[in-house]
C-alpha cells in the first residue's frame, strides 16, 4: 500500500473512528504498538513511568486486563492514564471477568473518556492467576464481543435493541495466535473473527518465524491480509530460562530449538542484548512480508528497552497525526 | 518343615477373593474381629481373571475407612499364594497373628466390652 | 447422569455426631451407578459409623435403607412410617434427593452424604467425565456433538482459545480442549466448513442464570 497523508485519508471516507492507530493503518504506515501492564496497586505512577519510556516510540499502548488471571489495577483506570498524558491507550477487555452489561457498561465509560481503540479477548483462564477459586463469567467470547463492540458503534444500538446516545466510537481488534492447535483452523479462526468485526489483529508473540510465515501465507491465499490489519507480536527474551519457559510452560507459545541455542550460547550476561538482536532481526525479516501492518512489542516488564527496537528495527520516527 | 497355625482365627470360604466386599471385612470388625487376612491365588492366576485384583483394592480400601475410624487398617491384609503351599500359608497365619497381637485388640470390640461391664 | 462423590468421612463425622438415631438413605439411581450413594455405600458408611461411634463411647442407633429414587414422592413414600423413628437422615442420594426427602420430611433434619458434582458417564471404570451442564438449550447440533459449555474451560461459543495446544486445554495437559475434539469431529463428518458459521450470543436465560427452572407438560399431567 502507499502512504497517503491524514488528509487525503480523511478525504476517502474510509476512517470509521478517531483512533490513531486505524489513521496510522490507514495512511499505510508500519504500524507500532506497545503495552503496559498495570500494577498490582493503585498507584498511577506505575502506569504513567511506564508509558513514559515509550512514548515517543510508539502509535498507541494496549494496557492489558488482568493478564495471567492475576488482579491488578482495571485496565481502564490505566487507558485514562494514558489518555490524559495525551497519548492513544488501547483498551484490553477479556470476557472472563464480566458480563454482557458489565462490557458494554465499560464501554461506554471508554467512550465517555474518548478512548477509541480496543482489543477483545476472552482471556487466560483463573486458575493461572491468584484467584484459582474465583468464578469465571464468559457470558460473551471473544468473538461475540467483538460482534458487541461493532454493534454498539455501528448501529448505536446495545445487545438488548436500545439505542445508544452518543454511540461508542472504538476501532476494534483481536488477538490472532498463528501457532495454537489446531493448525488447520488458525486462518479460519481468523476469517471468523473478520467476519464478526475485528478491523486489526495483534498476534501471540512469534518465535517461529517460518510457521508465522506459513501462516501469513494461507492468510494472503484467502485475501484476509486485505480485511484487516495484522500486527504481528514481538516479545524480546530476556534470557536463555525465560526462552525456556516460555516454551514449556506457557500455552499456545511456540518457542523454536534455535532460539534457545542462541541464548545459550552466549554467557549469562550477554543473554538479554541478544535477546533484543533476535528481536530486531525477527521484525526486519517480517517487515518485508505481504499483510503485516505493523508489530505490537510486548516487552514484559522491560519497557525501556522497547525504543531500542524501535529505532534498531528502522520503525523510527513515529508518523505525526 | 510342617508349621503350625495359630487356632484363633476362622477360614471363610470363598469360590473366589474377587466375591469378598468392602462391606464384608468391615462387618468382621464390627462382630469384634482383630484382624482380617484375604488370601487368594497368586496375581495372574486367577481363574475369573482379576477376582484376586479386586479383593486387593477393596482390601485397601477398608483399610483406609479403618484407618480413619482409628480402629487401624495394618489390620487388614491381603496375601497371594498358590494352592498346595501350606506352609506358606501356616506362615502368613502366624505373621498375621504376630502382627495383630502387636496391634492389640481391636478398639470396637473393646469400647462394647467395656460397656457391657458397665451394664 | 449425576455424578456424585463421596463426602470425606471426617466431614459426615462432624455432621451427625450430634443425632442418637440416624438413618443412613441411598438411592437405587445415579448414586448407585456411580458408586457413591448405593446399597453398598450405604451399607459401608453405616458400617464404618458404628464402629466410630462405639469406639467414641457414643454408640448410636444407625440403620439403612435404599430407596429406587429419592427424587419422586412414590418412592419417598416408603419410609413415612419410619422416619419418625430417626433423630436425622443422612442421605446418599444427589442434592436433589437430599432437597426432596427434605421437602417432604419437613421436620427431619437432612443431611448430605454425598458431593453432587455434575451430568457425566461413566468414561471408564472408575472413572466419571462431564458432559453436560444443563443449559435448557441444546447447541449439540451445530458443535459436532461436543458440548462446549460443559467441556471447554472458558465455554467459549466459537473455539477454541489461544491456549489450546496439542489437543488439550490450557488449564490441564490431561484435559482434552473441546474444540479440538469439535473441529476434529466436524473434519469427521466433512462438516469443517460449519466450523466458519458464527456462533450467535447465547441466551442463558434458560441457564442457571435465569433464575431456578420448571419444565411443565401439560400433555401429561393429569
Ligand atoms: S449444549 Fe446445553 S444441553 Fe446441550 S449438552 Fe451442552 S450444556 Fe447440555
Ligand atoms: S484450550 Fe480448548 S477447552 Fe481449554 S479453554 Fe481453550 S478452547 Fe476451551
Amino acid at each position: 500500500m502507499s502512504l497517503r497523508t491524514l488528509e487525503e485519508l480523511k478525504a476517502s471516507g474510509e476512517l470509521r473512528t478517531s483512533s490513531k492507530l486505524e489513521a496510522i493503518l490507514k495512511m499505510g504506515h508500519l504500524a507500532v504498538t506497545s503495552e503496559c501492564g498495570p500494577p498490582r496497586g493503585s498507584d498511577p505512577k506505575a502506569v504513567t513511568e511506564k508509558a513514559e519510556l515509550i512514548k515517543n516510540h510508539v502509535d498507541a499502548i494496549n494496557t492489558t486486563d488482568n493478564q495471567t488471571a492475576v488482579t491488578r489495577m482495571c485496565s481502564l483506570a490505566a487507558c485514562i492514564h494514558v489518555k490524559q498524558m495525551g497519548l492513544e491507550p488501547v483498551l484490553q477487555m477479556v470476557t472472563r471477568d464480566r458480563n454482557r452489561i458489565a462490557l458494554q457498561s465499560d464501554l461506554l465509560g471508554a467512550a465517555s473518556f474518548n478512548i477509541n481503540t480496543m482489543l477483545c479477548l476472552s482471556g487466560d483462564h483463573q486458575s493461572f492467576g491468584d484467584c484459582k477459586q474465583g468464578q469465571n463469567v464468559h457470558d460473551l467470547d471473544s468473538m461475540q464481543l467483538i460482534q458487541t463492540v461493532r454493534r454498539m458503534r455501528d448501529d448505536g444500538k446495545f445487545l438488548g435493541g436500545d439505542d445508544i446516545k452518543r454511540p461508542p466510537n472504538i476501532f476494534v481488534g483481536a488477538a490472532a495466535n498463528p501457532f495454537a492447535d489446531p493448525f488447520e483452523i488458525r486462518v479460519p479462526r481468523l476469517a471468523k473473527k473478520i467476519a464478526c468485526g475485528a478491523e486489526f489483529i495483534q498476534t501471540q508473540c512469534i518465535y517461529n518465524l517460518d510457521k508465522f510465515e506459513e501462516w501469513m501465507r494461507r492468510v494472503r491465499e484467502r485475501g484476509l491480509h486485505e480485511k484487516v490489519f495484522i500486527m504481528a507480536g514481538m516479545t524480546p527474551m530476556k534470557s536463555a530460562g525465560m526462552a525456556k519457559y516460555m516454551k514449556n510452560r506457557v500455552p499456545g507459545m511456540d518457542v523454536p530449538d534455535e532460539i534457545i541455542a542462541r541464548l545459550s550460547g552466549v554467557p549469562k550476561d550477554k543473554q538479554a542484548e541478544e535477546g533484543i538482536n533476535i528481536c530486531v532481526e525477527a521484525i526486519q525479516r517480517l517487515k518485508e512480508v505481504e499483510g503485516v501492518a505493523g508489530f505490537h512489542i510486548m516487552a514484559i516488564e522491560w519497557e525501556e528497552k522497547v525504543p531500542e527496537i524501535v529505532e534498531r528495527s528502522g520503525l523510527y520516527p513515529r508518523p505525526q497525526v | 518343615m510342617r508349621l503350625k497355625c495359630p487356632a484363633n482365627f476362622r477360614i471363610i470360604r470363598l469360590p473366589c477373593t474377587g466375591k469378598i466386599d468392602v462391606i464384608h471385612i468391615l462387618r468382621a470388625f464390627e462382630k469384634g474381629a482383630d484382624g482380617v487376612y484375604v488370601v487368594g491365588c497368586m496375581e495372574g492366576d486367577c481363574h475369573f481373571k482379576s477376582g484376586n485384583f479386586r479383593a486387593r483394592k477393596r482390601v485397601e480400601q477398608a483399610a483406609k475407612i479403618l484407618d480413619q475410624i482409628g480402629v487401624g487398617g495394618e489390620r487388614v491384609k491381603m496375601y497371594n499364594l498358590s494352592s498346595g503351599e501350606g506352609p506358606l500359608f501356616a506362615q502368613y497365619s502366624i505373621e498375621m497373628d504376630n502382627k495383630i497381637r502387636e496391634l492389640g485388640p481391636n478398639p470396637v470390640k473393646v469400647a462394647l466390652q467395656a460397656k457391657k461391664q458397665a451394664a | 447422569m449425576i455424578i456424585a462423590s463421596k463426602k470425606p468421612i471426617e466431614e459426615i463425622i462432624q455432621e451427625v455426631k450430634d443425632y442418637k438415631r440416624l438413618l443412613i438413605l441411598g438411592c437405587n439411581e445415579c448414586v448407585t451407578v456411580c458408586e457413591a450413594g448405593g446399597k453398598k455405600e450405604v451399607e459401608v458408611l453405616a458400617s464404618t459409623l458404628r464402629m466410630h461411634f462405639i469406639k467414641e463411647g457414643n454408640e448410636k442407633k444407625i440403620e439403612e435403607r435404599t430407596l429406587e429414587r429419592q427424587c419422586d414422592h412414590e418412592y419417598l413414600e416408603e419410609i413415612r412410617g419410619i422416619v419418625d423413628n430417626y433423630d436425622a437422615i443422612l442421605s446418599l442420594a444427589c442434592g436433589v434427593g437430599v432437597q426432596f426427602t427434605a421437602e417432604k420430611y419437613h421436620s427431619t433434619p437432612l443431611l448430605p452424604g454425598v458431593n453432587t458434582c455434575f451430568l457425566g458417564a461413566n468414561e471408564q471404570r472408575g472413572m466419571w467425565t462431564e458432559r453436560c451442564q444443563a443449559c435448557g438449550s441444546c447447541i449439540l447440533a451445530r458443535t459436532g456433538g461436543i458440548c462446549p459449555i460443559s467441556r471447554c474451560a472458558k465455554r467459549v461459543m466459537n473455539g477454541p482459545c489461544g491456549g489450546s495446544s496439542k489437543g488439550k486445554c490450557e488449564i490441564n495437559k490431561e484435559l482434552d480442549c473441546a474444540w479440538q475434539l469439535i473441529i476434529d469431529r466436524l473434519r469427521d463428518l466433512g462438516r469443517l466448513d460449519d466450523y466458519e458459521i458464527v456462533a450467535p450470543i447465547k441466551d442463558w436465560s434458560t441457564e442457571r442464570a435465569g433464575g431456578p427452572r420448571k419444565v411443565v407438560r401439560e400433555d401429561v399431567q393429569v
